[in-house]
């Protein structure tokens, strides 16, 4: 059971049931956030959060920092081929 | 137009009395409002040489509606049993011109909704440029009927020359549809409350025989077309290709589909490609006319978002293939049964 | 970021692919046979089949893919069970739309629906949990399925169902762990696997710890994976670099979402409300040791098992089925005997047909019919 979709926290529509309501382009369901407060990180400061809808759930927030590290190591990946070809087709690959 | 107030539909409006008779009139008659139906006769009647002047063939069809909730974003019942039977016809290249109504109706069903749905059936059949010319009211028992079912058949003008057919499809075709896909499939997940969504998806109910019409003027040879409502966009690509023994190949990056539409198949794991449709048509065009037919539809009120969504192969027959962003390639098969959502 | 266009990025994936072929290239001298990596997870077997990914990868690599499709492996007589509970009349059975259609010995949920059972399609367990409020003189059962991914879920309602007092709220319990699932796939004699893509969020809820008998004691290359196409790829290549320097251990592809702890308001939830079945049957494989959960004595007024005194019904599997040998790997769907003649999606017979996250139902529905397709 993987289905798990990113979205971002708008609004909390009930702390006490730690209900927030999260929009998934442009969708908006009532999720619930119990996975992701502690006393680091209030209900209140969920607010803008991307996290991992899953079954009604937010279970994780998401590392933008990450992400954005895996792309980038992504794009270096392709400039390291770019480079590799380059040489290929200049004919000094050892 | 009358305030029926909280008054509902009883046996009694069945059953052939006054009751009956000043239901037809006040509701039917006076909201449909045209001189076929008003004449109260048990049969519309039609001048020949009118039609005659219009085309070669006649074009006939009949659909039946079920729909709930009755009431949704972007549309209702009303009018979906009008622009359904008018897109039927118009997939033929027909003008359609008439259209009958029967409906079935459950006792206790209020009457101001009733009204409501005659008024939007009228708006649209206005719209599409079709009268209601004559039509039936049957009242059932509670709960033998979930509260209004509809039927509409229609008839229509097929002009001379053209030949439109699911067979019809040549190897090198183009494939083109006429804007965003899935809406009203996810109009009506949402609007069906089930899953405690909240979006601003509407239905794209409309009718589509005047944007036919004007594919018609610059493509008369217009190969295949039809609506992608139940089974959507993959179920009418498959048939082509079963009917025409040719294979069809769709690029997932140049089909249509709005952000919100895409969040409701993320979030529920539903494929866009087999979400109803209820404004939407799959042409197949020969490949020199395809540019022009675009520049018709995208010019079009109901073809705003057109766009090229395919070709036509000689391989592998009868089947779909969609190519994905990647590059990858899979088959788009035909659904089994309804699409549930998943969460796995 | 939006997190998901851009890791469905193409020129990324072209990157990819090459630095896979590359790779590939590099270790095929040293294999005798091609080489054999499972995805665990259904929706990894779901991206795989939508993106086309097999296609990107070289000859020398095929993808096996495993039993982690929780609607797939749910035992026939398990779904009898459900159908049971479905057609009490004070019930209102609720559940997810994946379970709606597997097939029971008589008839599945969708079937019950149609003579007359309350069967409910929810999005949520929380959605449940509502229909229960609203229905104080119904008794409100919530299908209970699913890996580690889900159990946080039905236990934090469970959690929600108690704190409000709510009384007529229950689950039928069928989460199964991932773990002893993978260890049963490994146990086989005549395995052939070379390396895992593990489930990412299951991953998400229990952390990295878990996995690593897998490295440590069977001596399999595994890397916790994310869902969009570029996830698998990237996962595929870092699989590969393993292998290619002869390394073993468990790596996380997927850091913007799994934490290397896991979840622990999740994991609390679980350990409150679940405890360890001593086995667990799963559909194509048997019964395995610890392989599902129960819920603990605390809470059995929320237990359905207890509740109505359900009496677990078994029913073996058609003998003509082969799930068992494709989800470990021996054999390729299309050369199960009854694939695509018996067994299709429309009458499904073995586990891997039920779902469209199962490998036969995903083979046959992307046109996979036969070893030259």
């Amino acid at each position: 059971m993987c289905l798990g979709i990113p979205g971002q926290i708008t609004a909390i529509s009930d702390a006490d049931k730690l209900m927030a309501k999260v929009n998934v382009s442009g969708i908006v369901r009532e999720v619930n956030i119990a996975c992701i407060v502690d006393e680091e990180h209030t209900v209140e400061q969920c607010v803008g959060d991307w996290v991992l809808v899953h079954v009604g759930f937010a279970m994780s927030r998401i590392d933008e920092e990450e992400a954005l590290h895996t792309l980038r190591l992504l794009d270096e990946l392709g400039e390291l081929q770019q480079e590799l070809d380059a040489m290929e087709a200049s004919g000094v690959r050892a | 137009m009358t305030d029926w107030g909280e008054q509902t539909i009883t046996l009694a409006h069945g059953a052939g009395g006054k009751a009956m008779r000043d239901l037809i009139q006040k509701l039917f008659v006076e909201g449909f409002d045209n001189e076929h139906l008003s004449t109260l006769e048990d049969q519309a009647r039609f001048d020949l040489s009118a039609l005659m002047a219009q085309g070669t063939q006649l074009a006939m069809t009949t659909d039946s509606y079920v729909v709930d909730p009755l009431f949704f974003a972007g549309g209702d019942i009303g009018k979906l049993a009008v622009t359904g039977t008018v897109n039927d016809l118009a997939m033929s290249g027909a003008i359609p011109l008439y259209l009958t109504c029967g409906m079935i109706l459950e006792e206790g069903f209020p009457i101001k909704d009733l009204a409501k749905i005659v008024a939007s059936m009228k708006a649209t059949a206005d719209a599409a440029g079709v009268k209601i010319v004559t039509g039936d009211t049957k009242v059932v028992h509670k709960g033998a009927a979930d509260k209004v079912f509809i039927n509409t058949a229609g008839l229509g003008v097929i002009p001379a020359g053209v030949n439109i057919s699911a067979a019809n499809a040549q190897v090198g075709d183009v494939v083109i549809i006429n804007g965003f896909i899935g809406d009203h499939g996810a109009a009506i997940v949402d609007a069906r409350g089930e899953l405690a969504l909240e979006s601003s998806v509407l239905s794209d109910c409309q009718p589509l025989n005047d944007l036919v019409q004007a594919m018609l003027k610059v493509c008369p040879d217009i190969h295949c077309m039809r609506d992608a409502t139940r089974g959507g966009v993959a179920t009418v690509l498959n048939e082509f290709a079963h009917s025409s023994g040719v294979g069809i190949r769709i690029e997932q990056s140049s089909l249509p589909i709005r952000e919100e539409v895409r969040g409701v198949c993320e979030l529920l794991g539903l494929d866009p490609l087999y979400l109803a449709n209820e404004g939407k048509l799959v042409a197949v065009v020969p490949k020199d006319k395809a540019a022009q037919v675009l520049e018709v539809m995208l010019a079009h009120p109901n073809g705003d978002n057109s766009a090229i969504i395919g070709e036509v192969l000689a391989a592998p027959k009868g089947k779909v293939l969609l190519k994905t962003g990647f590059g990858g390639e899979r088959l788009l098969d035909v659904l089994v049964g309804e699409q549930l959502p998943r969460i796995c | 970021m939006k997190f998901v266009d851009e890791f469905r990025d193409s020129q990324k994936a072209q990157y990819l692919k090459q630095a896979i072929h590359n790779l590939a290239q590099q270790i095929e001298p040293t294999l005798s046979r091609p080489l054999q990596l499972m995805e665990f997870c259904g929706g990894h077997t779901h991206t795989i089949f939508r993106y086309g990914i097999e296609q990107l990868l070289p000859d020398c690599i095929e993808m096996v893919h495993g039993p982690g499709c929780p609607v797939c492996v749910l035992p026939m007589g398990r779904v009898d069970d459900a159908v049971n509970l479905a057609i009490r009349p004070e019930v209102i059975f609720t559940t997810f739309g994946d379970a709606m259609r597997v097939p029971g010995s008589t008839m599945s949920l969708l079937q019950a629906r149609g003579k007359g059972a309350d069967v409910r399609m929810v999005y949520s367990p929380m959605d449940a949990l509502n229909l229960a409020r609203q229905n104080p003189e119904r008794e409100v059962i919530f299908f209970a399925l699913g890996f580690e991914t889900t159990m946080p879920s039905t236990a934090l309602t469970v959690l929600q169902a108690e704190r409000e007092g709510i009384k007529n709220f229950s689950l039928f319990c069928n989460h199964i762990t991932t773990a002893p699932t993978i260890k049963a796939v490994l146990d086989e004699p005549d395995l052939m696997l070379d390396g895992f893509l593990a489930p990412g969020h299951v991953a998400m809820v229990i952390g990295l710890q878990p996995f690593e008998f897998i490295a440590r004691d069977y001596y399999k290359p595994l890397v916790i994976t994310g869902f969009e196409p570029l996830d698998i790829l990237q996962a595929l290549w870092m699989l590969l670099k393993q292998i290619a320097e002869q390394r073993c251990a468990v790596e996380n592809q997927y850091a913007r979402v799994v934490q290397p702890t896991g979840n622990k308001a999740a994991l609390n939830a679980i350990h409150q409300v679940f405890a360890t079945r001593e086995h667990f049957e799963l559909r194509g494989l048997g019964s395995i040791d610890h392989s599902g959960v129960g819920m603990t004595a605390n809470y059995s007024g929320f237990d359905a098992e207890r509740k109505f005194a359900v009496k677990p019904l078994t029913v073996i599997d058609p003998k003509e089925c082969q799930c068992g040998a494709v989800i470990k790997g021996l054999i390729k769907p299309w050369e199960c005997q009854i694939f695509g003649k018996a067994c299709t999606p429309e009458t499904p017979m073995g586990a891997l047909m039920v779902s469209s996250e199962g490998a036969c139902a995903a083979y046959y529905n992307h046109g996979y019919r036969s070893a030259a397709a």
